[in-house]
């Protein structure tokens, strides 16, 4: 009796290979868009998704989170239902992901920008509000800085320890592991312009520049506090002397519980981000595969639902969620681009 | 001990009264209470590691509990909503097309607009549409479809409050006034506009608890919707759907395998250098990082294969990889304790081999077989890591229909909770723990149950 359950499943698990082949089957052709990137863009895209679901004939997209440069890799692997239709990227695509692109066949890439992100350096509301410039936070933060016109290795410990109107209190930041977009756009947007204000890396040469410029001390005070931003903002409320780096849109979100520093004395809110006046700010974009549209039902649908007012507006409902949307004259010109499928060229990026 | 036994041996030779002398002996008294002394305190470190370990079990169930249990409630609000015609369908004609595509949110807001009259402004307006979820939409579209004959009719409705009242009543956003403290909103310390929820929102609230338009009501969406970006709409069951089909298909795979291997391994296997090698490999395999499948899962199933992408059926057969060492090694236990006399009476009667495992051994083993089947399924339902290399780790809003489908799974739903920038997904990830906590006691309670109800001793 026992034996033929057990032929019983073995037939079962027949029945799940057939399963397997069915499963090939259908990844030939497939009825739901791919999403693949970026972490930032991660809320903006699922709250498309969600709405593009809920009032289109169409399946709501799969949105994977998988960083900017490992969406931009699924991305360009190739052409067809098991590749990734749309990828969300915190930064512009590189030279030589376009060129890897191009090489496995992904051809006509239609860019996308779609608004932009702060990066702030907040702490609790405890403590006193602060402000920064950029090459104090260099100073801070990286492993080598200069003092008295020599590079030496960071020996600060506390923030009056750099400039005596600083706090006296220990340099301590909560920030992304090396693996995050954040982290990159914290180096490129802070690190690497706050240690030009010092001649002695300017005039290093230029590979050595960027080695010193964008390398973070590994002695303590820079804590790589994971990708969980939720934590951050947790940790922050426990300890008021600590900073965390993170997204506009969790300092947003939890306004009442953290604050943002300013940098260069200008504070981290939506309209100085918008129009540019907080330095730390980058794009953000998303890229499309032009053979997809019309064979991957509703991606004409998704990219119109995108790039409406209502979502992508400055009263649209990424705004809700922390997208600080572009100026009109540039939304209007990326949602035409987008309409007409505008491919990106190698021109373009050079 | 040792010294007792000299001391004690010392003495063997001596006769009955110089024993009695040495066990009456002031020395003899203190080596025994060094001996109980010593068995006290190994005592009392095998309870003080019991007490810390329920001490921090508890510390953590409390804490889950305590965050999560405001979750299984959810705010209301009570509107009058009218079905205007010229808004749901100007033409007439009860398409359906035009009625799932008509603007209800204009029926919310005029709704808001006629408890509030003195909202004025597109600022203002817009702030007062945020005390409902934009989900309330959706159910008012849901109903029309339904039933179209609502329109041009007014009924009252209680719809879903936005995330952001429903925590400032929960108390999870600071600041709350006379009213809002009753529901346990926190008293004001945040500047205006440095909070979520604004004076003029806080005052609207207020109207609504006083006109008793506030209610709240055991959340269902939490059990009946899939994920979602706003909390008020985010469910579990898509999660639990998703791991439901993969812990089928890891079943399917990882039972007949396992437990062919096992009865293979220790029932008609020669004991000889092969398979003592598999046997270790075996073992091994049950200590490889689970990521490690997912990544053979990645570039086996999905780049070989061409499986797709997110689908329980490949997010199962990875688990069933990982599973499977445990279930062939609990398999092996449970045969091996099947005494060699049933086999040798079984084989004595004249049974063949086969005959002798499928008729006695296996029924016997089966008890010990399915404990720790069910012990490795408990382990799969609680695995993320392998499931991220295969593309579970997603945003899905629909819930699965089959095992292709693409599917997220519970521990993954909780992961990218726990993520989520608005407050509101903190209560539901602990809530979210609670569910899957309920069901792993639930599965270990049916394994101890079997276990109990059909284990045999010799």
């Amino acid at each position: 009796m026992f034996i033929r359950t057990i032929a019983f499943t073995i037939g079962l698990v027949a029945a799940a290979l057939g399963a397997v082949a069915a499963g090939t089957a259908t990844a030939q052709s497939r009825d739901d868009i791919r999403i693949v990137g970026s972490s930032t863009v991660f809320p903006f895209a699922t709250t498309v998704a969600e709405t593009f679901g809920r009032t289109t004939e169409f399946p709501t997209p799969v949105i994977e989170s998988t960083g900017s440069g490992g969406g931009l890799k699924l991305f360009c692997s190739g052409v067809g239902p098991q590749h990734p239709d749309i990828t969300n990227a915190s930064r512009r695509i590189k030279v030589s992901e376009f060129d890897r692109c191009n090489e496995n066949g992904v051809s006509g890439i239609v860019e996308v920008k779609i608004g932009y992100d702060g990066i702030v350096l907040a702490n609790s509301r405890a403590a006193s509000e602060a402000n920064y410039t950029r090459a104090q936070i260099w100073q801070a933060l990286a492993k080598t800085v200069v003092v008295n016109g020599e590079l030496v290795e960071n020996p600060y410990t506390k923030w009056s320890d750099i400039d005596p109107s600083l706090p006296q209190k220990a340099i301590e930041v909560l920030g992304p592991p090396p693996t995050s977009g954040t982290r990159d756009a914290f180096v490129e947007l802070v690190m690497e312009e706050g240690c030009e204000a010092f001649d002695v890396v300017n005039a290093l040469p230029k590979s050595e520049r960027g080695q010193v410029c964008g390398q973070i001390r590994e002695d303590g005070a820079y804590i790589e506090a994971g990708e969980n931003d939720n934590l951050i903002v947790q940790k922050l409320v426990a300890n008021s002397d600590a900073y965390g780096v993170f997204g506009f849109s969790f300092l947003d979100q939890n306004s009442d519980k953290i604050q943002g520093a300013q940098i260069e004395g200008v504070s981290p809110e939506f309209d100085a981000i918008a129009d540019g006046s907080y330095p730390v700010s980058r794009p953000l974009f998303f890229y499309v595969k032009k053979t997809h549209v019309g064979v991957i039902p509703g991606m004409r649908s998704y990219l119109a639902e995108f790039t409406s007012e209502r979502a992508w507006g400055p009263e649209g409902y990424l705004s809700d969620k922390g997208l600080i949307p572009l100026p009109n004259e540039l939304r209007a010109a990326e949602r035409s681009k987008v309409l007409n499928l505008v491919v990106l060229q190698r021109e373009d990026l050079l | 001990m040792t010294d007792i036994v000299q001391s004690v041996g010392e003495f063997a030779t001596d006769s009955p009264a110089d024993r009695r002398g040495w066990y009456q002996s002031e020395e003899f008294r203190q080596l025994l209470r060094r001996r109980y002394a010593s068995e006290d305190r190994f005592r009392i470190l095998g309870i003080a590691a019991i007490v810390l370990a329920a001490v921090i079990l508890l510390v953590l169930l409390a804490s889950i509990v305590a965050k999560g249990y405001p979750a299984f409630v959810q705010t209301e609000v009570r509107l009058d909503v009218t079905f205007e015609e010229s808004v749901i369908d100007p033409s007439g004609s009860r398409d359906e097309r035009a009625l799932s595509g008509a603007n209800y949110q204009r029926l919310i807001r005029s709704a808001l607009q006629d408890i509030f009259p003195d909202a004025t402004g597109r600022r203002v307006r817009r702030q007062l549409t945020d005390l409902v979820s934009i989900g309330a939409a959706f159910q008012l579209r849901d109903m029309v479809m339904s039933d179209p004959s609502l329109i041009g009719q007014t009924r009252e409705l209680w719809v879903l409050a936005s995330d952001d009242i429903d925590q400032f009543l929960k108390g999870n956003i600071a600041c709350g006034t006379e009213h809002a403290a009753r529901l346990g909103g926190q008293p004001c310390t945040v500047p205006e506009n440095e909070r979520r929820v604004n004076d003029r929102q806080v005052g609207w609230v207020d109207q609504l608890i006083v006109e008793e338009r506030i209610r709240r009501s055991f959340n269902t969406v939490l059990f009946s919707a899939g994920d979602s970006r706003e909390p008020e709409l985010a469910g579990i069951l898509g999660g639990v759907v998703g791991s439901l089909y993969t812990l089928l298909v890891c079943l399917l795979m990882a039972v007949p395998v396992g437990v062919a291997a096992a009865v293979y391994l220790e029932e008609f296997a020669p004991r000889n250098r092969w398979t003592g090698l598999i046997e270790v490999n075996i073992n091994n395999l049950a200590a490889v990082p689970s990521i490690v499948f997912g990544l053979l899962g990645l570039s086996v199933l999905l780049n070989f294969f061409g499986l797709p992408r997110s689908a329980p059926l490949v997010g199962g057969i990875v688990l069933a990889l990982m599973t499977l060492p445990t279930v062939i090694i609990a398999s092996r236990a449970a045969l091996k304790a099947v005494p060699p006399s049933i086999r040798d009476a079984a084989l004595g009667v004249g049974a063949s081999p086969y005959q002798v495992v499928s008729h006695h051994v296996l029924p016997l083993a089966a008890p010990g077989i399915l404990t720790g089947t069910i012990i490795g399924m408990a382990q799969a339902l609680g695995e993320t890591a392998p499931l991220m290399m295969v593309g579970m780790i997603a945003f899905i809003v629909d819930i699965p229909a089959g095992f292709t489908d693409s599917a997220t799974v519970l521990p993954v739903q909780i992961y990218m909770w726990s993520d989520s920038p608005e407050r509101a997904f903190t209560e539901r990830t602990s809530a979210a723990i609670m569910v899957l906590l309920g069901f792993l006691i639930a599965m270990n309670a049916v394994a101890i149950y079997l276990r109990k109800r059909f284990e045999r001793r010799w």
